[in-house]
């Protein structure tokens, strides 16, 4: 138990031990929109168009949040903005915009030769360098994210699943298509460092994954998979501490375990003999 | 445009409605008068959803006018076709989206919420599968929760588009009498549909459209084989049965003497 118990001596393992658990309800809970709208590729293309921001903010030495950040609203908006034209197959066009963002980084860094650690934290997670201000940087998002789940609960409900109705009731549908890639844009941005952006498409799309596997309610989906996001992160940065693995990929292998678990569990083999889904009489 | 007046719910004057460069719709006149029962009829690509999107307002008309009576509350009934049946609510929380204009925040429903859900899911005789995901339903009853959906919202026009699609005969007939019920009780319902004879033949209103509106009426005044192959492009012929007409493809016989239909389009 001492064993277990001895990291949490260390500052920056508690700070880490936060920010990922608080980064895996967080990517959990806007998750839920992201896989039952279909739009898991944004959040993967989103999480590498925001490593050019991240490349050009580190390069030029502007603060990572400012910097990352307005380059991820803009990407955000800009998919937002392709997608709901219709001019082009929406994959097409978030494919073209982030690769090019991502590309970008990856140049970057290679002209202006960039730190070596630095890069691999962006791409791959770490612990290490996570400070005070990620802690708060992810706790404000995180609320954030919760406030827009909990007061528009029911237009993001309406809008996720009949966004043609949604649209003819009164909701503005643009307008909560464009909060929730501004939220997916500010959830990447607080986790990037403890996830990496290779791997923040995992956190967004597996706990809301087991989540649905799990029930058939919209509401109990969304707290079970922030409580998974969670969990994971939080048994994710332990491991890799004891590990010493990076915290991205130790995250993501804990979710995507538990993911095979429920999967086995729910199968249709492991269920036989219980009641089936048909139609009701 | 949306403005006041006019004693119909809602009337379209030359409106025509574009899809990047293609004209949709091109100038359409339609009245919808208080309690009607109208069914437009057309091909695939005729403009029948577009007509339906422009009349709820999601889509704004590239020219012409759209008036709706002042406070005009509308239901939007989309094809099932387009449903995600794999998403993650029941029917009790499907059915409380249309309560999403309310001033409550809270994502749970109140009391009256509840009630009133209760109430709109006995009057359609579905109240027992409340709690039931969408996914478990037939295809009757999901047709009803949406139905359910569109009336919490006390709508004075209900718009459906295709709701009689992919159905067999005895659930076309459920439907229909359905919403022969509710027009009864003074909703106006506009409907599209590919079902000349099942649905449209049995309401007090049809209308052809092909881009633009080729006849409106009564059905035995409108369902003629001259409407009817400008608007689908293709000889058909109209028997009478029972005082309705019956159409039929061209290569279908014209006389049938075991029946007694008669063919109009000889007559």
């Amino acid at each position: 138990m001492d064993e277990l118990l001895r990291p949490l001596q260390f500052e920056f393992f508690r700070n880490g031990l936060m920010v990922a658990t608080m980064a895996g309800a967080l990517c959990g809970l806007v998750g839920v929109y992201v896989v039952l709208k279909g739009m898991s590729y944004i959040g993967h293309g989103l999480s590498h168009a925001i490593f050019g921001g991240f490349a050009a903010s580190t390069l030029l030495g502007i603060n990572f949040l400012l910097g990352a950040g307005a380059w991820g609203v803009a990407s955000a908006l800009m998919i937002n903005g392709v997608t709901r034209r219709r001019v082009i197959a929406s994959d097409a066009a978030i494919g073209v915009i982030t690769t090019a963002s991502f590309a970008l980084g990856l140049a970057l860094f290679a002209f202006f030769d960039g730190e070596g650690a630095s890069f691999d934290a962006a791409l791959f997670g770490s612990i290490l360098g996570v400070g005070t201000q990620d802690v708060i940087a992810v706790a404000v998002v995180s609320v954030m994210a919760s406030a827009l789940v909990f007061l528009r609960y029911r237009a993001l409900l309406f809008t996720t699943f009949d966004p043609e109705v949604a649209d003819v009731s009164g909701v503005n549908t643009a307008r909560m298509d464009a909060l929730l890639m501004l939220v997916l844009a500010g959830s990447i941005l607080a986790t990037m460092k403890i996830l990496g952006v290779t791997l923040i498409a995992a956190a967004l799309v597996i706990p809301p994954s087991v989540a649905r596997m799990l029930t058939n309610s919209f509401s109990r989906m969304l707290w079970m998979s922030a409580t998974i996001g969670a969990l994971c992160g939080f048994a994710g940065m332990n491991l890799s501490y004891h590990l010493d693995v990076q915290s991205g990929p130790t995250i993501v292998l804990v979710a995507a375990t538990i993911f095979g678990v429920i999967f086995m569990a729910t199968s249709p083999l492991s269920r036989r003999g219980q009641r089936r889904v048909r139609p009701a009489a | 445009m949306t403005a006041a007046g006019s004693e119909e719910l809602v009337a379209l004057a030359g409106v025509t409605c574009r899809y990047a460069a293609e004209d949709v719709l091109v100038d359409v006149d339609l009245d919808v008068a208080p309690g009607a029962f109208v069914g437009v009829v057309g091909p695939s690509g005729s403009g029948k959803t577009t007509l339906l999107r422009v009349i709820a307002g999601s889509m704004q008309p590239a020219r012409g006018t759209v008036t709706r009576r002042r406070g005009l509350r509308i239901a939007y009934v989309p094809q099932v076709e387009t449903i995600d049946w794999s998403f993650p609510v029941t029917v009790a929380q499907c059915v409380l989206m249309a309560r999403v204009r309310g001033r409550r925040l809270l994502p749970w429903p109140s009391s009256a919420e509840r009630a009133a859900v209760g109430e709109i899911l006995a009057r359609l005789d579905i109240e027992h599968l409340r709690d039931r995901h969408i996914r478990e339903l037939s295809g009757g009853q999901q047709q009803r929760v949406f139905i359910a959906r569109a009336m919490l919202g006390e709508p004075e026009l209900l718009l459906m588009d295709e709701p009689t699609s992919g159905v067999d005969v005895r659930l076309r007939h459920e439907i229909l009498h359905l919403l022969d019920d509710l027009n009864a009780r003074g909703l106006a319902i506009l409907l599209t549909t590919h079902d000349l004879n099942g649905i449209a033949a049995h309401l007090p209103h049809v209308v052809c459209l092909n881009r633009t509106v080729l006849g409106a009426g009564r059905p035995a005044d409108v369902l003629t084989p001259d409407v009817l192959e400008r608007t689908y492009g293709a000889s058909m012929q109209v028997l009478e049965h029972g005082g309705m007409p019956v159409v039929v493809d061209s290569f279908a016989h014209r006389h049938d003497p075991v029946t007694g239909l008669s063919d109009r389009s000889v007559v």
